[in-house]
């Protein structure tokens, strides 16, 4: 087909004008190419070039090593161990049931621990290690390597766990750890971010807890880069954490393990106090449980088992537990009366074993009364009658005033879960707490430690060390902090009148010493280590007038929860107190029969260093005295070779 | 005008063709392709073996078939045009019944030695078609609603089968190509304002119309529309991919991070880094300076398409080159658009750069009939 000429050239010449009109717009196009590059590249690049860093730098922390903690002798009471545990990553294992039954073969799994980490894994990206099983033994670990190539994704892992090597014997004191909760994070305010490390332990209970900031450090941290998965890549650097400062408690180990052993599964509690630093020696209540239960998880039914014991024994009994003091508060309302001036040591009061006050007659423990008595024979034989008629005429003011001197009814600074504080109320209580008039009936059983007073074994061990000392030593737990030594407490003087001292402490010797004093059956005689002490015990019930008349029940043969307290207070060697003790055996019935006893063999124990010798107790005790120690020998040699086994 | 009119004494011959050839052009394709093995290391973490090595050999294979066709008469290929688009026709059907499914879509025939996308071959044959349609067609009736029933027809019929592959990257490709084609041939200007405003109401209308009574599109096909045109509404899918090769890009700066030291392709935040999204590598390892350069690259093998089809007076050669320089251009441009987050994400490769066979033979195949028009211009 010819064309003209002319025709081919219009065509050219229009096609020529849309190719370079076409041709304009492609280069206008790349333009604006070429301008949104320069808009991302270097207007947007900072903005960018952080994005790309945030993507692929990840910050990892590193946990500091948790403080230890040690006994005053440097024994171990709280360490790190290592310990072996399973963990999967969801993602390499594939098949995750399949690989969990397979795994389920070789070693135990505990159910909770799977759920647990069943949860997790619902949670977390597939690419993050989820832990299966803690605390394994090295026979499953290895079991679980040689099986490797059955188990994609599984592998296990070593990491610190929280070990408590002296067991039940520091469960209240030194407490324990646990993986941190959603509860614990509300509670803070701004939580250290270690804290969102899953199962991250910190301090629950006792010391532990309280010292939480002391022995958790502070965390380390990596960046690590990671890929579009979120696989780590390579480090890139990495500052070091601080690990936790050890602490050293004042407490004995070997000291706390008898007290313990000696306190049995009565429910009772006991302090051991340096009479002049303040140190704690012991602080000792029982039932106990075991800590390392909790560093993992208690199971369900052993945490119910817990608190289902009517014993309590998760409670710290000699610092939270408070008890009417009976009559181990007489000290202090003698002590008021004496500084008043009211009294003289030497004035007798009449007990004809009762008191009528407004109306209302107040009984003496003795029936028959103790007739006339002065202050060292009121304490030596405890007559309620005398600290009745004294108390009334000094007042209910002047005995609180001097409770709180001598350490009770204020909250000691003790680093322990609930330290109580105790009541040692004055006349102003009663109106602005309960809305009702203080009566003189209530300073009459307030004399006698009975009614609102309530003291924790703790205070009493502290009023024990302050009369024996005349100062106000205050407890002291924590003896150094990561080797450097906290300050004693010896406290300055208490401010009485000295000789007023003598005569409450003759009192006391009277007590544990003299034939007729109501320690007297658990008394020491070993010359240089006597003790100087006070029973108590403190009603938890009414005795109504009828059955006073018939005769009030005994003790025994009541419910145990209805029974009396029995409660002990001493210091010794009663010439140069080195020690103060305080023991309360709850519902325990009499503190000569049930608190005594102990009391005295935890201070022989205590000033021995060791099993003391048969020579300082009563010949007449030596064979019962010797069979005890040989029970408590075996017990404790026995737990010893237990916890060696479990390790 | 017809081959027969060719003065054969005004056309080189023999091996003189080869001082005829349009050099700048190859040195361009040269250095572009270059640039394609330089990224294709790098992503591979420096591993020349993995990817570089296969794609030089086959850009080796295809300067070959360049020259060869650079050689042979441009003639020739005009009258080949309508075996050509036949048979990539043939193929796109062969597709659709045999096809291996990849990526979700049935895109090509193993053919042993390499994967044969028919769709790729089609942007060019049908480039060719219409080329030789529209120098066959007597100029009063190129704008003749009858005549261009046809080059739709020509359009039409590989886009429709491109589509149910589904592909709609090439479809969107082959459209906008062969209404180029059109624009170049010089069809009358209403007919593209008609279609673009018809399209534009069309849009607007089933835009309009959501929330209404009378909504054209059933509610999960809007919001289908909607992740397509705004990746960002869905984070995790699309959005991923777009956001992240943004970042790649921004963070390059001006110089770049070095080269294999891109972190956000070395770590595979990139989807698809050796292919689709090789743009981002080269633009975070080499920043604004290496992306721009590439551009210019682009932008110049543009100019001398044009030139080139401007100097010749053989309509065949004219229509045929400027297509094919408007397809590289559309594949460039759709690619860099998508990634650079102007365009929604539809595979289409980077021209000569992007990890692929069939695209880089296919490209190189119609640059040699582009050489061939030019070496066959009468002097």
């Amino acid at each position: 087909m010819r064309r003209n000429p002319r025709e081919l050239y219009g065509l050219w010449r229009k096609t020529s004008r849309r190719a370079l009109l076409l041709g304009g717009a492609q280069v206008a196009f790349a333009g604006v190419l070429g301008w949104r590059m320069a808009n991302l590249q270097v207007e947007q690049a900072d903005e960018f070039r952080l994005l790309a860093e945030e993507n692929r730098i990840n910050i990892r922390l590193l946990p500091p090593a948790r403080g230890e903690i040690f006994d005053r002798n440097g024994a171990v009471i709280a360490e790190n161990s290592p310990s072996y545990r399973i963990i999967m990553v969801p993602e390499d294992a594939g098949d995750v049931p399949a690989v969990l039954n397979r795994l389920r073969q070789l070693v135990h799994l505990d159910p909770e621990d799977l759920e647990r980490g069943l949860q997790e894994m619902r949670r977390s990206p597939p690419f993050l290690p989820v832990t299966l099983a803690e605390q394994v033994s090295w026979e499953d670990v290895s079991r679980v390597s040689v099986n490797a190539p059955a188990l994609p994704g599984v592998t296990a892992e070593v990491g610190l766990t929280r070990i408590y090597p002296q067991g039940p014997d520091f469960a209240h004191v030194a407490g324990y750890v646990g993986p941190v909760s959603d509860y614990d994070l509300n509670q803070l305010q701004d939580p250290d971010p270690l804290l969102r490390i899953p199962r991250f332990q910190i301090g629950k209970v006792g010391v532990e807890s309280k010292m939480e900031a002391t022995l958790r450090g502070k965390a380390g941290a990596k960046r690590v880069e990671v890929n579009a998965t979120g696989r780590v890549m390579r480090e890139l650097d990495r500052t070091e954490g601080r690990s936790g400062a050890d602490l050293q408690l004042t407490v004995d180990a070997d000291l706390q393990s008898y007290v313990q052993a000696r306190l049995g599964t009565d429910s009772a509690s006991a302090v051991v106090m340096d009479c002049n630093s303040g140190d704690l020696l012991a602080i000792a209540s029982s039932p106990v449980f075991d800590p390392n239960l909790f560093v993992r998880g208690i199971s369900v039914a052993d945490y119910r088992s817990l608190t289902d014991d009517p014993f309590r024994p998760l409670a710290s009994k000699s610092v939270q537990g408070i008890y009417p003091p009976g009559s181990t508060f007489k000290m202090i309302t003698a002590m008021a009366a004496l500084e008043a001036g009211l009294i003289t040591p030497d004035e007798t009061v009449y007990c004809p074993g009762h008191m009528e006050l407004s109306g209302r007659r107040f009984h003496c423990w003795r029936r028959g009364g103790h007739g006339h008595v002065d202050l060292q024979n009121a304490l030596k034989q405890s007559c309620d009658v005398y600290f009745y008629d004294i108390a009334v005429r000094v007042g209910m003011d002047k005995i609180s005033a001097m409770a709180q001197r001598f350490g009770l009814g204020i909250r000691h600074d003790v680093p322990m879960s609930a330290v109580a504080r105790g009541l040692a109320p004055n006349r102003d209580w009663k109106p602005r707490v309960r809305g009702e008039d203080w009566l003189v009936g209530d300073t009459a059983n307030a004399a006698i430690g009975q009614g609102f007073v309530l003291a924790s074994p703790l205070q009493l061990a502290v009023m024990t060390a302050r009369l024996a000392t005349g100062r106000s030593v205050s407890p002291r737990l924590i003896k150094s902090v990561d080797g450097i030594e906290e300050p004693e407490r010896a406290g300055q003087t208490i401010d009485v009148n000295e000789n007023h001292l003598r005569m409450i402490r003759r009192g006391m010797y009277a007590v544990s010493n003299d034939r007729r004093g109501t320690a007297y059956g658990s008394r020491v005689i070993a010359d240089e280590y006597r003790l100087a002490g006070k029973t108590g015990t403190s009603q938890v019930r009414n005795i109504t007038e009828a059955e006073r008349r018939s005769g009030v029940v005994r003790n025994e043969d009541l419910p145990w929860e209805r029974r009396d307290h029995a409660l002990f207070v001493n210091f010794a060697p009663a010439e140069a107190p080195r020690y103060a003790v305080a023991v309360v055996v709850e519902h325990g019935g009499g503190g000569s029969t049930a608190a005594a006893p102990i009391a005295r063999d935890i201070t022989l124990q205590a000033l021995y260093g060791d099993t003391p010798p048969l020579s300082a107790y009563p010949a007449k005790d030596r064979s019962r005295i010797e069979a005890q120690q040989e029970r408590l020998q075996r017990e404790r040699e026995d737990r010893n070779r237990r916890e060696s086994d479990r390790a | 005008m017809s081959y027969l009119e060719y003065s054969v004494k005004a056309v080189p011959a023999g091996l003189r063709k080869v001082l005829y050839l349009n050099w700048p052009l190859v040195l361009l394709l040269c250095s572009v392709a270059g640039v394609g093995f330089l990224m294709l290391y790098s992503v591979a973490g420096g591993a020349f073996s993995v990817w570089a090595e296969p794609q030089a050999k086959r850009f080796g294979v295809g300067l070959g078939v360049m020259m060869i066709a650079a050689m042979i008469p441009i003639w020739f290929w005009r009258n080949l045009s309508f075996l050509a688009y036949g048979l990539s026709i043939v193929l796109l059907l062969a597709v659709e019944f045999f096809g291996a499914v990849g990526m979700g879509a049935q895109r090509w025939i193993d053919l042993g030695f390499m994967r044969l996308q028919p769709s790729e071959l089609t942007k060019i044959t049908m480039v060719m078609l219409l080329a030789a349609y529209y120098d066959w067609l007597p100029a009063k009736r190129v704008s003749n609603p009858v005549w261009i029933l046809f080059p739709l027809l020509i359009i039409l019929l590989p886009t429709a089968l491109v589509l149910r592959q589904p592909d709609l990257g090439t479809a969107l490709l082959l459209v906008a190509g062969g209404g180029g084609m059109l624009f170049l041939a010089g069809v009358h200007w209403a007919y593209f304002a008609g279609v673009i405003g018809v399209g534009a109401g069309l849009v607007t209308a089933v835009f309009q119309s959501r929330g209404t009574t009378w909504q054209l599109l059933a509610d999960y096909q809007y919001r289908r529309i909607d992740t397509f045109l705004d990746p960002a509404s869905d984070p995790l899918g699309a959005g991923y991919h777009i956001t992240q090769s943004k970042i790649a890009l921004g963070s390059g700066g001006w110089t770049g991070r070095g080269f294999m030291q891109g972190t956000q392709s070395r770590l595979n935040f990139l989807p698809e880094k050796h292919t689709d999204f090789i743009f981002t590598t080269l633009a975070e390892e080499f920043g604004f300076v290496g992306a721009f350069s590439l551009l210019a690259l682009y932008v110049l093998i543009i100019v001398f398409c044009v030139a080139s089809a401007i100097a010749t007076r053989d309509r065949f050669s004219s229509l045929v080159t400027l297509g094919i320089a408007l397809t590289f251009f559309l594949y460039f441009a759709v690619n860099m658009s998508m990634v650079m987050g102007l365009a929604p994400v539809v595979g289409v490769p980077l021209p000569m750069v992007s990890y692929g066979g069939s695209a880089m033979l296919v490209l190189m195949g119609a640059f040699g009939i582009v050489q061939s028009a030019h070496v066959h211009r009468p002097r």
